[in-house]
């Protein structure tokens, strides 16, 4: 074990990643602001990091601090921001073919089954029927719903919906996987099992993943570098590299380095937490007074 | 079929034993009432009267031609009000300033007595079934076009966020994400505008004494021939069932997962 966390420059630059290769994606100098006049917020500050091709990157910061701002300007949902965010030298303005999104609410289709599920972006690209059973079989696999096929999401669990979601998004194979708090809506320990799953399907795959989180342990979990970020505006606090041996399991969990990693990344959340929620009372008593 | 076999018998029907044996204990309550006398059976018959008299109608009637040309009226106006009226409903969900200024007009046009307008519909249209068919679509038209626009409205913004991420064109996103997911609810415009659709024309053909069971439900009555009206308005709820069990069909096709 090296270091218990070595601090990279905000951009990302790590001289344990391959020198020379280009990095998947670059987010750089992003700026999102809302309203207009005097009632503008600055959701997004200044922010810049990127991510290496393969690499597992979370950004994790409290309630309010821009976290799905983010998410929607880097999958292209919000195409008015100023800065950029490049996937080789495309600037992203919507949504992009090179990436997959996996969101924090149930996105399954209800009317449809899990391979029809998971078979609709190929159908959306026109591949033929029998290919796209194909692929979805695989992607259904990796995920560990092999005998679920002809199921409805409504006869799924809500972690194995998110597994439906996550298959769907890596059928078309995008080259950078961004998915905001999968697992929000799930239970402790499904969202550890689910974590082994992603970190084993990302070790297969050498899949890029961009991971929106709150949460501390899974962003810990599972990840090679964690981006920390202040509470309103958000901005880049710190990049913490997450040194822990790969392969991982959700076994990790238990080492002393993790907890050393959660308690350092707490500290720096610590403070942003406290002033969202100090924010978030204050509100709350001006309603009150209003009320 | 292996789920429904491992169920004992009387759980798996009794629903339905439950359902056929309180319309029994009903029509007993009834006939009780009636041949006690505390229901006048003059305003009521008594439903053995009502049972007895369905052969004469049957037989004297022309109950079957009666009831084809009441479900042919039914069968255009019900096919007529979903053809128009889901693509309004779905013109007005993409088209919010459409919408805002005429939802209102089309909820009250859904509460409006349209049958009390059948006699501007026999100036523009004859004493024909055309009148029928035309008054049944109007009354029909309403509850579809605001449910259209209920259901697609309530579609869920992540499985639009989806469609988004995946680059889908207007077409797709309306036809692979949108309608379906508006379906449910469509369905349910589709019961209220068939609904209505067959009150209006039982109605319209009991006013203007033309047609299927409504002239018949009016002849009978005119005849002072209780037991005969009871009979045929027992084949009225013969067709709104028929009619129900179609939809029930149709929408088991298309959505399997419901």
């Amino acid at each position: 074990m090296t270091s218990l966390s070595s601090e990279t420059s905000l951009t990302g630059a790590d001289p344990s990643k391959p020198s020379g290769s280009a990095p998947a994606m670059v987010i750089d100098d992003v700026v999102k602001r809302f309203g207009r006049g005097n009632d503008i917020v600055t959701a997004v500050d200044h922010v810049s990091f990127n991510v290496q091709q393969g690499e597992f990157v979370s950004v994790i910061g409290p309630s309010g601090c821009g976290k799905s701002t983010l998410f929607n300007i880097i999958g292209g949902l919000l195409g008015d921001y100023d800065g950029n965010v490049l996937i080789g030298d495309e600037r992203i303005s919507a949504p992009h073919p090179e990436v997959g999104m996996v969101f924090q609410e149930e996105s399954t289709f209800p009317w449809r089954n899990v391979i029809d599920n998971v078979a609709f972006p190929l159908e959306l690209q026109g591949v033929a029927k029998s290919e796209r059973m194909d692929r979805a079989h695989h992607f259904i696999d990796m995920v560990g719903l092999a005998n679920f096929e002809k199921n409805y999401p409504s006869q799924l669990s809500g972690g194995m919906k998110q597994r439906v979601s996550i298959a769907r998004t890596l059928v078309s194979q995008p080259k950078i996987l961004l998915m905001d708090e999968p697992f929000a809506a799930l239970d402790e320990q499904t969202r550890l099992l689910l974590g082994d799953k992603i970190t084993q399907i990302q070790q297969q795959l050498h899949q890029t993943t961009l991971l929106i989180t709150h949460n501390l342990t899974e962003a810990v979990q599972l990840s090679d570098r964690i981006v920390v970020m202040t509470y309103r505006p958000g901005r880049v606090k710190r990049i913490v590299n997450i040194d822990l041996p790969r392969p991982r399991t959700s076994d990790v969990v238990g080492s002393d380095a993790f907890g050393h990693y959660v308690a350092e990344i707490w500290n720096d959340l610590r403070e942003e937490a406290s002033r969202g929620m100090a924010d978030s009372e204050t509100a709350a008593s001006r309603r009150g007074a209003h009320g | 079929m292996a789920k429904s076999a491992g169920i004992p018998f009387t759980t798996r029907w009794m629903p339905e034993i439950f359902g056929v044996g309180a319309l029994i204990v009903a029509v007993a309550i009834f006939e009780a009432l009636v041949q006690s006398g505390v229901v006048n059976r003059f305003i009521i018959p008594p439903p053995s009267d009502v049972f007895m008299a369905f052969e004469r109608v049957v037989v004297e009637e022309n109950i079957l031609g009666r009831v084809r040309e009441t479900a042919f009226e039914m069968t255009v106006a019900g096919v007529a009000v979903v053809i128009v009226g889901i693509p309004i409903g779905a013109l007005l969900y993409r088209y919010a300033l459409w919408r805002r200024a005429l939802e209102d007009w089309i909820g009250a046009l859904a509460a409006a007595p349209i049958v009390l307008a059948f006699p501007l519909f026999l100036v523009l249209f004859g004493r024909s079934p055309t009148t029928i068919i035309v008054m049944a679509f109007f009354h029909g038209l309403a509850p579809i076009i605001l449910k259209t626009v209920e259901g697609l409205t309530a579609t869920r913004k992540v499985l639009i966020n989806v469609g988004r991420s995946l680059n889908m064109t207007s077409s797709q996103m309306f036809w692979k994400i949108l309608f379906p997911s508006a379906l449910p609810v469509i369905f349910t415009g589709i019961r209220l505008s068939w609904t209505f659709c067959l009150i209006t024309v039982v109605g319209v053909e009991f006013l203007i004494n033309l047609g299927g069971l409504g002239q018949l439900i009016n002849d009978l009555a005119e005849r002072y021939d209780l037991p005969g009206t009871y009979a045929s308005i027992c084949f009225v709820i013969f067709v709104s069932v028929l009619f129900f069990v179609i939809l029930e069909r149709i929408e088991s096709w298309l959505q399997p997962a419901r």
